[in-house]
């Protein structure tokens, strides 16, 4: 049964396809601190907030710099035989200003799956479309853009899918005003 | 009338059937209510069991789920009303021959239910359509279907021919079918589905009791417990009201801070 951890697949995607793997953040070091303190110390449960703010971008998985993400897309499917993309979907870091991008891959053979992330700045949100040579992420990828605003050049039908055509704004990004009666204090709050 | 009933009570027990022609027309209608068959989301389950053998819908004359609104008395909005599906329902109630009923079913088609601080559930399909019975539940159990087809075979019974609007010579009229704009729904340019602010407040009354909301609150001298229904609002519009919701302004959505007792 094909399982591929991702140590094994960034090891791959730097001897194969050499540059696609985006730079290692500044940040990383210190990430790995803060998340050895907890283990070590396990059944004495840090404060929350103790030790410094969590940095939500740390991530174990292959992360591909987002013009990459069609190569490296072709060379999952068509080198390491996973040919089921299961989901293709976004999450938005305000604070940080980033969008990522999640793939996620399935082998038919079994096993678990996969994914690659790539991450693109909110503002500019553009990764090149896959859906021309794998036409199952056409809807995913109308869904990212509904719901998050990220643009796929190259995708032949780039419009609307839960919303309707006329509306305006990206529900599911963080900044969409939110609804309702219970909020109106909050927002003169702030 | 109720001299009347009983003098015909008396005379079906002695096998003389006599009756005025509301009371033979309002057996006709409220004996066969057929419903549209037309499911949202997950109350359609509790719809469908219903008018299964368990439930068996039949024994009230409601058990025939007619595929075409043309063949439909009654509409049950069983579900989510989600802002894109909006118009397609208004359109099959405006295809629906008179006289036609609506029975709200469950929490998300009376008001939103959970969904209601969400950006793309309609705030009660209310808004749109003239309701006759509200059913209250996440999804409501078919007894409660029950109960409001049998509330709404009570309501069937009152109606008069001279008074019922059907009867008369107007014709039927289209309610106006929402269009999207780029914040939500819109009825003639106005935006009909405004974030924030009071919940919104039905134009519509059931056409039993004449379909246009005055704006005023109707029967004051009844004790309200419904902040919304309280006399105290002042409305903005038809179907909104002015400034903060009583509940807001007492701060009663929010967990209240556990109070500090000195023991």
């Amino acid at each position: 049964m094909p399982s591929m951890s991702a140590e094994e697949l960034k090891e791959r995607l730097t001897r194969d396809l050499p540059g696609a793997l985006a730079p290692a953040r500044a940040k990383a070091e210190h990430v790995t601190n803060g998340s050895a303190a907890p283990q070590t110390d396990p059944p004495a449960k840090p404060k929350k907030g103790a030790e410094g703010p969590v940095d939500l971008l740390a991530t174990n998985d292959a992360i591909v710099l987002s013009e990459r993400i069609p190569d490296v897309v072709r060379y999952v499917r068509d080198t390491l035989g996973y040919t089921f993309l299961t989901d293709l979907t976004a999450v938005d870091y305000m604070a940080d200003g980033l969008i990522e991008l999640i793939y996620r891959f399935l082998h038919l053979d079994g096993g678990p799956t996969m994914a690659i992330k790539t991450r693109v700045p909110r503002d500019r949100a553009v990764v090149p479309s896959i859906t021309p040579f794998w036409p199952g992420a056409d809807l995913q990828e109308r869904e990212a853009y509904d719901m998050y605003g990220v643009d796929f050049p190259g995708h032949p039908n780039l419009v609307r899918v839960y919303m309707w055509d006329e509306f305006e704004g990206f529900p599911m990004r963080k900044d969409f005003p939110r609804q309702g009666d219970k909020y109106i204090e909050e927002e003169d709050e702030a | 009338m109720s001299e009347d009933s009983e003098i015909q009570f008396e005379l079906e027990k002695q096998g003389v059937f006599v009756s005025t022609i509301n009371r033979f027309y309002n057996w006709g209608r409220r004996s066969s209510v057929w419903p549209l068959a037309f499911g949202l989301a997950c109350c359609a389950i509790e719809m469908m069991a219903t008018g299964l053998s368990r439930y068996d819908l039949a024994r009230f004359g409601a058990e025939m789920f007619r595929a075409s609104p043309r063949q439909a008395d009654l509409m049950i909005v069983a579900g989510t009303v989600t802002k894109k599906m909006a118009p397609q329902v208004v359109r099959l109630y405006n295809q629906m021959p008179e006289p036609r009923y609506v029975i709200s079913m469950g929490a998300c088609a009376t008001s939103g239910g959970p969904f209601r601080d969400g950006y793309n559930v309609l705030r009660g399909i209310d808004l749109f359509l003239p309701v006759d019975v509200y059913i209250p539940g996440c999804p409501p159990r078919p007894e409660a279907l029950l109960h409001a087809i049998m509330t709404l075979q009570s309501q069937i019974d009152d109606q008069k021919l001279n008074r019922v609007r059907w009867y008369g010579k107007t014709e039927a009229k289209d309610f106006p079918v929402p269009t999207f704009g780029k914040q939500g729904l819109k009825i003639d340019g106005r935006l009909i589905d405004p974030v924030g602010g009071l919940p919104l407040i039905s134009p519509y009354n059931s056409p039993l009791a004449g379909e246009q909301r005055s704006g005023r609150i109707e029967h004051p001298e009844l004790a309200r417990f419904f902040p919304i229904m309280d006399d105290t609002v002042e409305l903005e519009g038809p179907n909104k009201a002015v400034g903060i919701a009583p509940e807001i302004a007492i701060d009663d959505l929010r967990k209240r801070k556990p109070e500090v007792t000195s023991a």
